[in-house]
């Protein structure tokens, strides 16, 4: 099958999407963007060629007749079995490496007290692993890396509770953070083949999907046996240049989120992009085509990293601000939205006994003020106006962004796509395809 | 200007005049006070050159030195300094960097002192900094201030009454402290003299920034244009060096013309013109060079720009005349361009974009200075609307380097490209 590429490189997570000859979204893919961008695009894309083979499998599956009122429960499951299979390949992996270095340690009697702890967190981890995956689970993050770093850290905590005279917390953190570095300079992604055997395996005797093994077992292997020829690639994102690409191939993300958010939504006029370090707001006419831009300059304050910073000085996952600050009862008036000054401004706020909610939907409001001025100076907002990149997902700001919008420019037609972090990926593989 | 990463930079004869006209003129000044001359401190913008010059005194502009200092990576340390003497993050760092240089024992460009000045001569009022910059300038060296009040074109043009309260301040009040300075009566002729060398040698400016309007542009007359005001601008309007500068420069340029060779750029000659713009405001400073290539890399020609005449819009027929000195002079400091409404600013940049057949227009906002941002997001929209031509904007600061991020304006500037790319790919299919 043919097929475009566009990537993604942004400054938090890299994005892939993979694009028919006739605009239809095939899969799409993303992974952390590490300190490697080159990695970072290779996992990416290796993620979108397999959900490409998923949304193919389902396809498959959902459209045999004899499946029907079973497929997305059958789809549930294999997709989550692949996942297990995926995880559990990176945490041996880093169980590997955390081993191999504490072996080498000069001091073969704290080598072996190490060894014996690190294996009972591991298998600690392990244990837990099953129930993390179960079909319908609601992931606190889609990175290994997140999963893996809290589950270490908490396990961690209670070996030290244990053990707190003969061993150092900090040694310990120390070991697997060299491991995670290592196992994240690999992919993964590769072994789509093995994984979805795996998963197949797991499900196949179950008494729920026995009945359909034979059909599920074909559309695997059609699935898995797909070859994608890849026709063009276009790159966009802050690491766009550390691509291995033609100039002709790199387009800048101003570009690609205009015409993303065209094709998702293709009455869009406005678009507002809120990405890990830089905000953009961008006006296009009716193909999609940039017709003024605006973005931040000398200063990231109130872009998605802001919100990472908050959500550790909090001690809460960044997927968890969004729905604690939806629980506030009044928004507290938040004046700086620096990065650099988050902490102390939280700290403050909660000294004068401000409750964590209300400061939240405080914080959310004051980056989405920071968004409606660059807006402003773009030249309004326009209807129909699509919000994209990762703040997008978060439900605080986008009932703040709603209710700035309405208040300075009246009822408009908002669209936010569950995708929209795939936005500027999807103008790239556009792109690609033009 | 920055290390060379193209190897050896092509030197042209004008260039080559123009280092020794301001190697010159650096020694005479470290000279002055020996040789029984006399300093007069003066802003680029109204500057009264051919009436220093007519006193047979010697300029110094602390803006030329400030950009100068940026350019040898010496602002940064000259900024601190200053702040160190209280002034705050938001003063404009021209101010800052010529007060850091004077406390850093006032060495000029070229490794030699600067002298003191013996007359603070403000001729344009236009700039609320350049008040406030000479009470500082005044407190460290108590000497005389002469400050010539100059309206601005609130109405969007320059009337007889503006032109003669200007003129009776340069007769009654300029002249005789001058005088009394330097201890000459002003000599008519000499300064007559002068006005006619100006005129002439505005001419052949405007000839070479002009020659933008021809497909390709043998100039670029934003990064190469502030070479070429350079001495008009500063020291030397009225001086024989200056009207010969202007002849080479222009033989230089026609020959470029008659050739079809396009400008000459520190990274070698742009020989494929791929978009024309027009650029308002003024450059960066401190990563003059890198900015420049960015435009290279696009081979992106500035065919116009509203820096090129803060010293003076000569191209809209403005010259020194010495049938009427005092009046000319007048009209001179009433006619820069930060002293134009916003209404006359749009008027002449949307004439820059139709004559010279730009493809769009930057803004270059900085955040020094208020003179010429305030505005500017005003300017591009009604820009946008009168031309249909797409407008970017980006922001850095003048000496500051903390205020150019190089990702930034790169980021900003490739994505502007490519949407003057689409935008133009999009006319040609309809």
């Amino acid at each position: 099958m043919d097929c475009y590429i566009g990537i993604d490189l942004g400054s938090t997570t890299s994005k892939a999407i993979y694009m028919d000859p006739d605009g239809n979204l095939l899969g799409r893919g993303i992974t952390n963007s590490r300190s490697n961008y080159h990695l970072a695009c290779e996992i990416a894309e290796e993620e979108a060629e397999n959900n490409s083979r998923f949304a193919m499998l389902e396809k498959d599956i959902c459209s045999d007749p004899q499946c029907k009122g079973k497929s997305a429960d059958i789809m549930a499951w294999i997709l989550s079995k692949y996942k297990l299979a995926e995880h559990k390949a990176q945490l041996d992996a880093l169980r590997e490496i955390c081993f191999k270095d504490i072996d080498s340690w000069q001091d073969p009697l704290a080598a072996s007290l190490y060894r014996e702890i690190t294996g009972k967190i591991f298998t600690g981890m392990e244990e837990a692993t099953t129930a993390l995956f179960q079909p319908g689970a609601v992931m606190k993050s889609d990175f290994f890396r997140d999963i893996a770093t809290g589950q270490f850290m908490e396990l961690a905590q209670e070996q030290i509770r244990e053990h707190m005279e003969k061993i150092s917390f900090e040694r310990l953190i120390g070991v697997f953070d060299k491991g995670i570095i290592r196992v994240e300079s690999v992919s993964f992604a590769r072994a789509f083949q093995e994984n979805i055997d795996f998963a197949y395996r797991q499900i196949k005797d179950l008494p729920d999907f026995a009945p359909f093994a034979d059909k599920i077992h074909a559309a695997v292997k059609t699935a898995s046996q797909q070859v994608f020829n890849i026709k063009s690639k276009v790159g966009t994102g802050y690491g766009r240049q550390r691509l291995p690409f033609e100039k002709s191939q790199i387009r800048s993300e101003i570009l690609c989120h205009g015409l993303g958010a065209h094709y998702m939504f293709p009455k869009t006029r406005t678009v507002l992009d809120i990405g890990g370090q830089d905000t953009k707001a961008i006006q296009v006419d009716a193909q999609g085509i940039v017709k003024n831009f605006q973005m931040n300059d000398r200063c990231a304050a109130g872009c998605g990293r802001y919100l990472g910073y908050v959500a550790d000085e909090m001690n809460m996952g960044v997927h968890e601000l969004g729905p604690t600050a939806l629980k506030a009862t009044k928004v507290v008036r938040i004046n700086s939205t620096c990065t650099v000054f988050a902490g102390a401004e939280l700290r403050q706020r909660l000294s004068l006994g401000e409750k964590r909610e209300d400061i939240l939907a405080g914080l959310h409001r004051a980056i989405i003020l920071r968004a409606m001025s660059l807006l402003a100076r773009s030249g309004g907002v326009r209807n129909e106006f699509t919000f994209t990149g990762g703040v997008a997902k978060n439900r605080a700001a986008t009932k703040a962004l709603r209710k700035l919008v309405d208040e300075n420019y009246g009822k408009l037609k908002i669209n936010i796509s569950p995708d929209s972090i795939f936005t500027g990926a999807c103008g790239a593989a556009l792109f690609a395809r033009s | 200007m920055g290390n060379s990463s193209s190897g050896k930079v092509q030197k042209e004869r004008s260039m080559l005049l123009q280092k020794v006209m301001i190697a010159n003129h650096f020694k005479k000044l470290s000279t002055a006070h020996a040789d029984n001359k006399k300093v007069v401190y003066t802003f680029v913008p109204g500057n009264l050159n051919e009436l220093i010059r007519a006193f047979d005194m010697l300029p110094v502009h602390p803006e030329i030195n400030a950009l100068q200092s940026a350019m040898r990576k010496k602002s940064a340390g000259y900024i601190r300094e200053a702040e160190k003497y209280g002034h705050s993050e938001d003063v404009c760092t021209y101010v800052k960097c010529d007060v850091g240089m004077l406390k850093s024992g006032n060495i000029g460009p070229t490794g030699e002192k600067l002298p003191e000045p013996d007359l603070l001569l403000l001729s344009y009022t236009g700039c609320f900094t350049f008040l406030k910059w000479f009470e500082i300038l005044r407190q460290e060296y108590d000497c005389p201030v002469v400050v010539l009040q100059v309206p601005y074109q609130g109405d969007g043009e320059i009337t007889p009454e503006m032109t003669a309260y200007v003129a009776k301040q340069l007769r009654e009040e300029v002249v005789p402290v001058m005088e009394k300075i330097s201890g000459n009566k002003l000599d008519e002729e000499k300064l007559r003299r002068l006005l006619d060398s100006s005129a002439r040698a505005e001419s052949d400016l405007v000839e070479i920034l002009e020659s933008a309007r021809h497909k390709p542009s043998p100039i670029d007359a934003y990064f190469g244009g502030v070479y070429y005001i350079g001495p008009i601008f500063t020291a030397f309007r009225g001086l024989e060096t200056c009207e010969e500068y202007y002849r080479v420069l222009r033989s230089e340029v026609e020959d470029r013309l008659k050739k079809g060779q396009g400008p000459i750029t520190p990274e070698g000659p742009l020989n494929e013109e791929k978009y024309r713009l027009v650029v308002e405001g003024p450059p960066n400073w401190t990563s003059f060079r890198e900015f420049w290539k960015m435009f290279h890399e696009e081979s992106a020609v500035v065919v116009a720009s509203s820096y090129t005449k803060v010293g003076g819009i000569y191209d809209t027929g403005f010259r020194h005349n010495s049938a009427e000195p005092f009046e000319s002079l007048a009209k001179y400091c009433l006619g820069c361009y930060t002293n134009l409404n916003l209404p006359s600013r749009i008027d002449l940049l949307e004439k820059y974009i139709r004559d010279y057949s730009a493809d769009g227009f930057l803004i270059n906002s900085i955040k020094s200075c208020n003179s010429f941002s305030a505005g500017q997001l005003l300017i591009l929209r009604e820009l946008e609307d009168r031309t249909g031509k797409p407008g970017g904007f980006i922001e850095s600061d003048l000496v500051d380097p903390r205020y150019f991020s190089a990702a930034n304006i790169k980021n900003r500037l490739e994505s502007y490209f490519q949407m003057l790319d689409s935008r133009i790919q999009e006319a040609s299919v309809n």
